[in-house]
């Protein structure tokens, strides 16, 4: 698959955390942090995870999700991480 | 290659029965109820935040003086009165459990003795969430393979006296009882192939906090359970779907043939997400005794079974799914035929 940008990746997460947690697509901006700003936990945290990694063709595993904490850290990996 | 000797006599061995069944199910939950409030005296939480994260509402804890034995034979003593046999028809006794807190004897023949399976072979298996299920398999071959007739498989545990109530990722989730099935011969397949297996690449996610040596030489607290819970939740959902999904195909079973399916209650959400990936359709009754019963570990399926055929929810000679999976990291799904 061709290396995506920075925003087809947001809008993709936008799509994984709604269908997650119903939260409208427009709150998940750059700037949020997922337990503080977006109130998502650990559990629906890996479900997010797990489904950005067969969306994006990625993989995550599991000590790096901790270092997740804002949608940049979680679209920035998924960008570096493709290969 | 070494040369096999000439043998000058050959072997007898035994013959089964054709095929197995779950004769009875019985189960014991301990008197005590412990709703979340209590829990939230010793952890920063809430009532609200333990239902959201594990449908958990209520659990049970044993008494000081009750054991894992006591518990164990209360659900035998049921299972045998649902199957209509007598404790001396049992040849044999599995008990599942890591909270007999004896390095040896075992608790199952003490729990033979107890209910009156004197001289019955008796064992105990540690494989945690999955125990129970382990026993069915080795039960269904036992009885096809002819080194037994009756096998009483109990999980049991007392996760009370393992569990760290400080610990705000587990002090909630832990419960304790039994749950026993009644393992026997059968005309007809009454317990599918087992599908099981481990990975302990990820046996730290789920654990004893120290060794019984690092608690006798060292200055650690008494060694309770902890567990990396998103960790262990993206292995439950995502490694154990395609295990109950091979142990449906491997009994020639689909979705939409099932009565029930009984999932290790670890957590509702692990529920959840396992109906919606195996697309259980709507008619199959799914176990959630987790919410009144919390984790009780190996007990869990048994007991959730007991739950199901009590209340109607699942029929009496109905097809169900059942997937146990936990600490080693350890897992074992078969159907079976509800008693």
């Amino acid at each position: 698959m061709a290396a995506l940008t920075e925003q087809t990746i947001l809008e993709g997460l936008a799509e994984i955390v709604n269908e997650e947690t119903g939260l409208d697509t427009a709150s998940v901006q750059f700037d949020k942090s997922f337990t503080d700003d977006l109130d998502i936990d650990s559990l629906s945290m890996m479900t997010i995870v797990v489904n950005a990694e067969e969306k994006f063709g990625v993989r995550i595993p599991d000590d790096e999700v901790k270092n997740l904490k804002t949608v940049r850290d979680a679209v920035g990996f998924i960008v570096g991480a493709q290969a | 290659m070494t040369t096999i000797p000439q043998q000058r006599r050959t072997l007898t061995t035994t013959a089964g029965a054709a095929y197995s069944r779950i004769w009875g199910v019985g189960g014991y939950r301990p008197e005590r109820v412990v709703t979340n409030e209590e829990i939230c005296e010793h952890i920063d939480s809430s009532d609200q935040w333990i239902r959201e994260r594990s449908g958990i509402i209520t659990r049970r804890f044993a008494a000081a003086d009750e054991t894992v034995v006591d518990m164990a034979s209360a659900a035998a003593n049921e299972a045998l009165r649902s199957a209509g046999l007598m404790a001396s028809q049992i040849s044999t006794v599995i008990v599942a459990t890591v909270t007999h807190p004896y390095q040896t004897p075992g608790a199952a023949p003490i729990v033979a003795e107890r209910i009156g399976a004197t001289s019955a072979v008796a064992f105990d298996i540690s494989a945690a969430c999955a125990g129970y299920c382990h026993g069915i398999a080795l039960a269904n071959d036992m009885v096809r393979g002819g080194s037994a007739t009756f096998v009483l498989v109990i999980g049991v545990e007392k996760l009370s006296d393992f569990t760290d109530k400080t610990d705000r990722g587990s002090a909630f989730i832990f419960g304790d009882g039994a749950g026993a099935s009644i393992v026997g011969p059968s005309d007809v397949p009454g317990i599918g192939p087992t599908v099981w297996g481990s990975d302990g690449s990820k046996w730290k996610t789920i654990s004893q906090r120290n060794s019984w040596i690092e608690v006798r030489d060292g200055d650690v607290d008494w060694p309770a359970i902890t567990m990396e819970g998103p960790e262990v939740f993206r292995w439950a959902v995502w490694a154990m779907a395609p295990i109950a999904q091979a142990a449906l195909d491997q009994a020639g079973i689909k979705a939409e043939d099932l009565d029930a399916f009984i999932p290790h209650q670890a957590n509702m959400r692990i529920i959840d997400a396992l109906v919606k990936k195996l697309k259980l359709p709507d008619h199959v009754a799914v176990a959630r005794d987790i919410a009144e019963t919390g984790n009780t570990s190996a007990a869990s399926i048994p007991l959730a079974t007991q739950r199901l055929l009590d209340s109607g929810e699942a029929p009496h000679g109905g097809l169900a799914l059942q997937i146990g999976f936990g600490a080693g990291l350890v897992y074992a799904a078969q159907v079976i035929v509800l008693p």
